[in-house]
């Protein structure tokens, strides 16, 4: 296999991810870069829907919601292990992905993005008010962690930050190979001509009801699995963690890092997911600092930190000159 | 209280809250309409906007005593105060965080826009504390009993303010120079600047237009609910966008009766289901209607884009 830089570039970021267990960080820099993994996974989600086959995407908690549920009740009411549990939660994610994917593929464009926001405003709303299964506001307690056997005995994760920065590490890595092994492929092409102009995909032959489907689950699949994450780790969820501000944060993720691209949604996730935390310094004044920093850099690179990919020809809204050649 | 009672009060009800809803929705309808961009900072700025006219009645110390002439320049004064200061706020954001990215990406403008939200938010945080703040009602109690439902003189206000601003919006926009320049632009921006149309002043006015419309939002709101807090932004400006869409996003009038009608559903729904799941009822009728109307009640077809 040859080094191009693009490989190096994933090699040295994983030699550092690797590395950060052996590093002198305290818990609380272990878990603040666990948190940003859970988000990259998401973010990875995200980009399959956002950036790779173009559906503006707003509601995007609403899965992440699901799969954390999912697990959560499964481990308080049947006591179903970590690793078993990942399977329905990554399961009624993407079921629950493709189910509301079929109503929302009608709509086009930004009512998409209103279709997919109601969506997940009525998924929250629907997890306070259902008390009697979901425990309501109050959330569920006592989610169980995940536990590893070998022969002589049992690991359980606990409370500490370094097995789930192992375990978010070994998931972002799995689904950025399974990302990008997608967008080569003949479905990911499916997906790159319809972001680019769905009517001429479709009439080249895509079954583009299939193809935006399929995008949708997968989304939704990968945002299962940050679920049940999300779950394991923190041992107690409510239905606050699932705003519609955690779906804009994952969105602006994306853009930040570049539509469409694997690495671009990590390095989205890592930089938002970490700004707040390094700007700890400025203390009450992080939040305006961070709003300031997101300004600046997307008026400094509009297409995104790795945005490579060629989207669809914008139209121009303020005027440009225009080249009339004399003769026309 | 009998079913036609409960369903002429829920209406009153409804269409109180629902006149602030399309106030601020017809901000997020004619930023959309001009340039196609969804303004999500646009409910930070309904919530700087009721702050500041809280701002201007404590400089006055109003309390509950202002009647008559001096309550209503009072008012005024105060929901002048506070659409100035929001339409330059309008002006600032639009120069700052949106014109530099007129070009880029679609997309990129929402991260400034979260961006702008981030620093609205906690500016206001810092400057008036996070708490819960107080908003004096300074509207006096008078209420009507009219076929069994209660209507108050505050309401009755924000009707009529509300609907006065928006039938000035509406003769702003279809008999005015600028308001052509406004239609002009939101049809074909390039032809326009062929033809000589100012362009960046006409989107600039437009942001000055519905952002002032939102602080008088803000204004109303706080009389109404009277309380106050950074919060609100986020989700009167959720709901208020919902109603923008509902009614045909880009669409001026749409944006009114979408506001309404979201309005009175919800009270309905909160009158009829229940309280708790009022906002899911807001939604699921959102989600149907654009499934079988993709466009909103009075929208018009939009070119797709992703």
């Amino acid at each position: 296999m040859t080094m191009t830089p693009t490989r190096l570039g994933w090699l040295v970021g994983f030699v550092i991810a690797c590395a950060v267990p052996g590093l002198p960080l305290n818990a609380y820099h272990v878990d603040v870069l666990t948190t940003a993994g859970i988000y990259a996974v998401l973010a990875l989600g995200l980009n399959i829907v956002v950036g790779f086959t173009g559906l503006l995407h707003l509601g995007y908690a609403a899965f992440f919601a699901i799969g954390a549920y999912t697990y959560a009740l499964l481990s308080v009411r049947l006591g179903v292990p970590f690793w078993l549990g990942l399977v329905p939660a990554i399961a009624v994610a993407g079921v629950c992905g493709v189910l509301l994917g079929i109503p929302a593929i009608r709509v086009r464009g930004d009512y998409l993005a209103i279709v997919t926001l109601g969506f997940g405003e009525i998924v929250r709303i629907a997890i306070t008010n259902l008390e009697q299964w979901t425990g309501g506001p109050n959330g569920v307690l006592g989610i169980a962690h995940p536990r590893v056997w070998w022969p002589g005995g049992t690991y359980d994760f606990g409370v500490a930050s370094t097995p789930y920065y192992c375990l978010v590490l070994a998931a972002v890595l799995v689904v950025a190979v399974a990302c990008s092994r997608l967008a080569d492929s003949r479905i990911g092409r499916a997906w790159a001509a319809i972001r680019e102009d769905e009517l001429a995909a479709a009439c080249c032959g895509v079954n583009t009801f299939q193809a935006k489907l399929l995008a949708q689950g997968c989304g939704a699949a990968v945002a299962g699995l940050a679920g049940a994450l999300f779950a394991a780790k923190q041992g107690t969820i409510t239905p606050d963690s699932f705003d519609f501000v955690l779906s804009v944060m994952i969105l602006a993720m994306v853009v930040l890092g570049g539509l469409g691209s694997v690495p671009g949604a990590i390095i989205g996730a890592l930089v938002l997911g970490t700004l707040p935390e390094l700007l700890r310094g400025f203390d009450q004044y992080r939040m305006m600092i961070f709003g300031v920093v997101m300004i600046l850099m997307m008026r400094v690179r509009p297409q995104g930190l790795c945005g490579g990919v060629r989207l669809r020809r914008q139209r121009s809204v303020s005027p440009q000159p225009l080249h009339v050649s004399a003769a026309a | 209280m009998t079913a036609g009672q409960l369903f002429l009060q829920q209406l009153a009800n409804g269409l109180t809250i629902g006149a602030i809803y399309a106030l601020i929705a017809l901000g997020y309808t004619m930023v959309y309409g001009v340039i196609q961009l969804i303004n999500f900072a646009h409910g930070e700025v309904f919530m700087v906007g009721a702050y500041l006219a809280l701002t201007i009645l404590s400089l006055f110390g109003v309390g509950y005593d202002a009647v008559g002439w001096s309550l209503l320049g009072v008012l005024a004064l105060c929901a002048i105060a506070a659409m100035g200061g929001c339409g330059l706020l309008g002006l600032g954001i639009e120069r700052a965080a949106y014109r530099p990215l007129r070009h880029a990406p679609r997309l990129a403008a929402l991260i400034t826009a979260i961006g702008v939200s981030f620093i609205l938010q906690n500016a206001v945080m810092l400057c008036y504390g996070a708490t819960d703040r107080h908003f004096p009602s300074l509207i006096p109690a008078i209420r009507w009993q009219i076929g069994g439902a209660t209507i108050t003189w505050l309401q009755v206000v924000i009707w009529l303010s509300s609907g006065a601003l928006m039938v000035a919006l509406q003769a702003l926009v279809m008999c005015t120079q600028l308001g052509r320049a406004m239609r002009a632009v939101a049809q074909d921006p390039k032809a326009c600047w062929l033809l000589g149309i100012p362009v960046d002043r006409v989107v600039a006015v437009t942001f000055v237009l519905g952002s002032g419309l939102a602080a008088f939002g803000g204004l109303l709101f706080g009389l109404y609910y009277n309380t106050i807090n950074f919060h609100d932004g986020y989700s009167m400006g959720l709901k208020a966008f919902t109603a923008a869409v509902l009614g045909g996003i880009g669409n001026i009038p749409g944006a009114m009766v979408g506001g309404v009608v979201l309005g009175i559903l919800e009270g309905l729904g909160a009158g009829y289901l229940s309280a708790q799941w009022k906002n899911v009822f807001a939604f699921v009728v959102l989600v149907g209607l654009l499934l079988f109307k993709p466009t909103g009640l009075l929208g018009e077809r939009v070119a797709e884009r992703a």
